[in-house]
């Protein structure tokens, strides 16, 4: 039985990892999970500088979700060069470091910081939709996606992850924009943005008013949006939004994800990267699947 | 520290202590490590509900492997926990907030431990502690509440002088927590404080004034509880140790704070 995956020459032990900003850089969640166990960790954004991110409150509950506007608060490459990447390092799982910045160059620095760096793949946040300036500002336009990831691409030493926003009209144009200018390959989706109202105060839960809805709530946008891309281009994806067990997660590999993060549900359940990696063996010795891969757009063979 | 945990935990009791407030116990190992101030998250069972509730430790009976819970019902997942019976299974994660009440500070000193409104639960494990260890010159706890529903009243009498203020003076002072210290002129080297942010906020400047330690609980909503996400961050006077950007985690770095450290 094969659970490893391979994205851009980069081997994975199985296709579990942690959707960035919901796992910190791992040290956190340590407590909770053993992260050899894991494919990979993602770690939260991280920008050229120390960002403050936004005023609380910053996240709420919603049916079936949550919504959060934190801001990408993070403390700079540089901390993180020096704290998390070591601590990540001893671990036996890939380490995908979430990069974000304002501006095209702030993205190059770090993108420079990282190239000698023990850090095996780079996600490049364009789909955050909490922060003013740059992010999604590149996520939501063909032309701005490719410029950036073209720029990235000249710079970057290890392969390039585009994460896309689902706040766009065509996922599929989007990602293919990212292919066309390089990237190695993308993760989706990201947040979708929502709103919620105090209907007792009068005021919005949220300071920022607007914030990204994760969890169980936005799984089939999620899927449909996987499926959408994986039609569109020839790059893997990682596929994420509201993965809570096993079958979520197969759920998207058979719409076309090489690769699944969970995100929102670590904060329901820590321990429930593990249970997706162990679920997903699971499934396969039920089910005479003898590589991953096998299940990979199945649903375009039946 | 302990390390934390998501377990089930066996609610042994349960009764209503006053309008909307909740008096629970629960039976836990999690109890073994926990400190006054200290929280847990309980998870709905409600399974469109994702977070945990941060609800305060009010008790901790650690022979008995057993934690006390005095909540207030301010939501659909509280509400949820309101109907719990004994023997009722729960899963809990915790313990939370790595920085609790420093009990040691009080030694020697003229203790004052100020709780207001759903801030009052976390104080009575501290007082009892306080009290046992034995060490502190004095202890008055004042607590505030809206109206005559004083609730944990009685059990504060047991570990020092309690003195009461209540907003529509029907019991004790009439007006909030530092009214009744001016009031019954208490003298303090040291404050522990709970309660809504302006009571905070009031005994921040007021401790500032009279040159006294003060350490307050914030609260925050939470998503993770564990530090990760960011999300229950209040600004503070130095750099946080997460992020340098001045911003602690009320859910790790706290819930806990030299109120000279936080700007609120």
């Amino acid at each position: 039985m094969n659970t490893s995956v391979n994205i851009a020459g980069v081997s994975f032990k199985n296709p579990v990892t942690t959707a960035s900003g919901t796992f910190g850089s791992g040290i956190e969640y340590s407590e909770f999970v053993d992260l050899n166990r894991l494919g990979a960790v993602v770690t939260k954004g991280v920008a050229n500088v120390p960002w403050p991110g936004n005023p609380t409150p910053r996240v709420t509950e919603t049916y079936g979700g949550m919504l959060n506007a934190i801001g990408l608060q993070n403390p700079g490459v540089d901390v993180m060069i020096e704290r998390d990447l070591p601590f990540l390092e001893q671990f036996d799982t890939r380490v995908i470091v979430n990069v974000c910045g304002k501006t095209v160059e702030d993205y190059l620095e770090v993108v420079d910081k990282l190239a000698d760096q023990k850090v095996d793949m780079l996600e490049i946040n364009v789909s955050c939709p909490n922060v003013k300036e740059g992010a999604i500002a590149f996520g939501q336009n063909a032309d701005a996606l490719y410029n950036i990831t073209k720029e990235i691409k000249k710079h970057a030493k290890q392969p390039v992850i585009m994460k896309l926003s689902p706040n766009v009209t065509s996922i599929a144009e989007m990602a293919k924009a990212a292919e066309a200018a390089g990237a190695d390959a993308i993760s989706l989706i990201n947040t979708i943005t929502g709103m919620q109202i105090d209907i007792y105060r009068k005021k919005f839960v949220l300071a920022n008013k607007t914030g990204g809805l994760s969890g169980p709530a936005i799984k089939p946008v999620a899927v449909r949006m996987v499926y959408e891309a994986a039609h569109a281009v020839n790059i893997p994806i990682i596929g994420m939004g509201g993965i809570c067990n096993a079958e979520d997660a197969i759920e998207f590999i058979m719409a076309g994800a090489t690769m699944v993060a969970v995100g929102a549900m670590n904060f329901h359940d820590p321990y429930a990267t593990i249970k997706v990696v162990e679920g997903i063996e699971k499934y396969m010795q039920e089910y005479g699947v003898e590589d991953i891969s096998d299940l990979r757009l199945i649903v375009d063979k039946q | 520290m302990a390390k934390k945990k998501k377990i089930e935990a066996l609610v042994m009791s349960q009764k209503m202590l006053a309008d909307g407030i909740l008096d629970m116990w629960i039976a836990t190992p999690l109890a073994e490590h926990a400190r006054p101030g200290q929280f847990i998250g309980i998870y709905p069972i409600d399974q469109t509900k994702l977070l945990p509730r941060p609800i305060s430790i009010c008790e901790i009976s650690a022979e008995k492997d057993a934690m006390r819970l005095v909540y207030r019902i301010s939501g659909k997942g509280t509400a949820e926990f309101a109907l719990y019976q004994q023997g009722q299974h729960v899963q809990i994660i915790g313990i939370l907030g790595d920085n609790g009440f420093p009990v040691e500070e009080a030694d020697g000193k003229k203790v004052l431990i100020m709780g207001g409104g759903i801030g009052v639960p976390p104080l009575l494990e501290l007082s009892k502690q306080i009290n046992s260890k034995g060490n502190a010159k004095s202890i008055d706890i004042v607590m505030g509440y809206r109206n005559s529903d004083t609730f944990l009243g009685e059990d504060f009498k047991q570990y020092g002088q309690l003195h009461i203020a209540t907003e529509d003076g029907s019991v004790g002072t009439k007006g909030n927590v530092l009214d009744a210290v001016r009031e019954e002129m208490i003298d303090a080297d040291i404050i522990y404080a709970c309660g809504p942010m302006p009571m905070l906020r009031a005994i921040k400047v007021y401790a500032a004034e009279k040159d006294i330690k003060a350490f307050i609980s914030l609260e925050e909503r939470m998503a993770c509880g564990v530090g990760a996400c960011l999300g229950c961050v209040c600004k503070t006077t130095k750099k946080d140790e997460h992020s340098h950007v001045n911003n602690a985690r009320i859910c790790t770095d706290g819930p806990v704070f030299d109120a000279l450290d936080v700007e609120i």
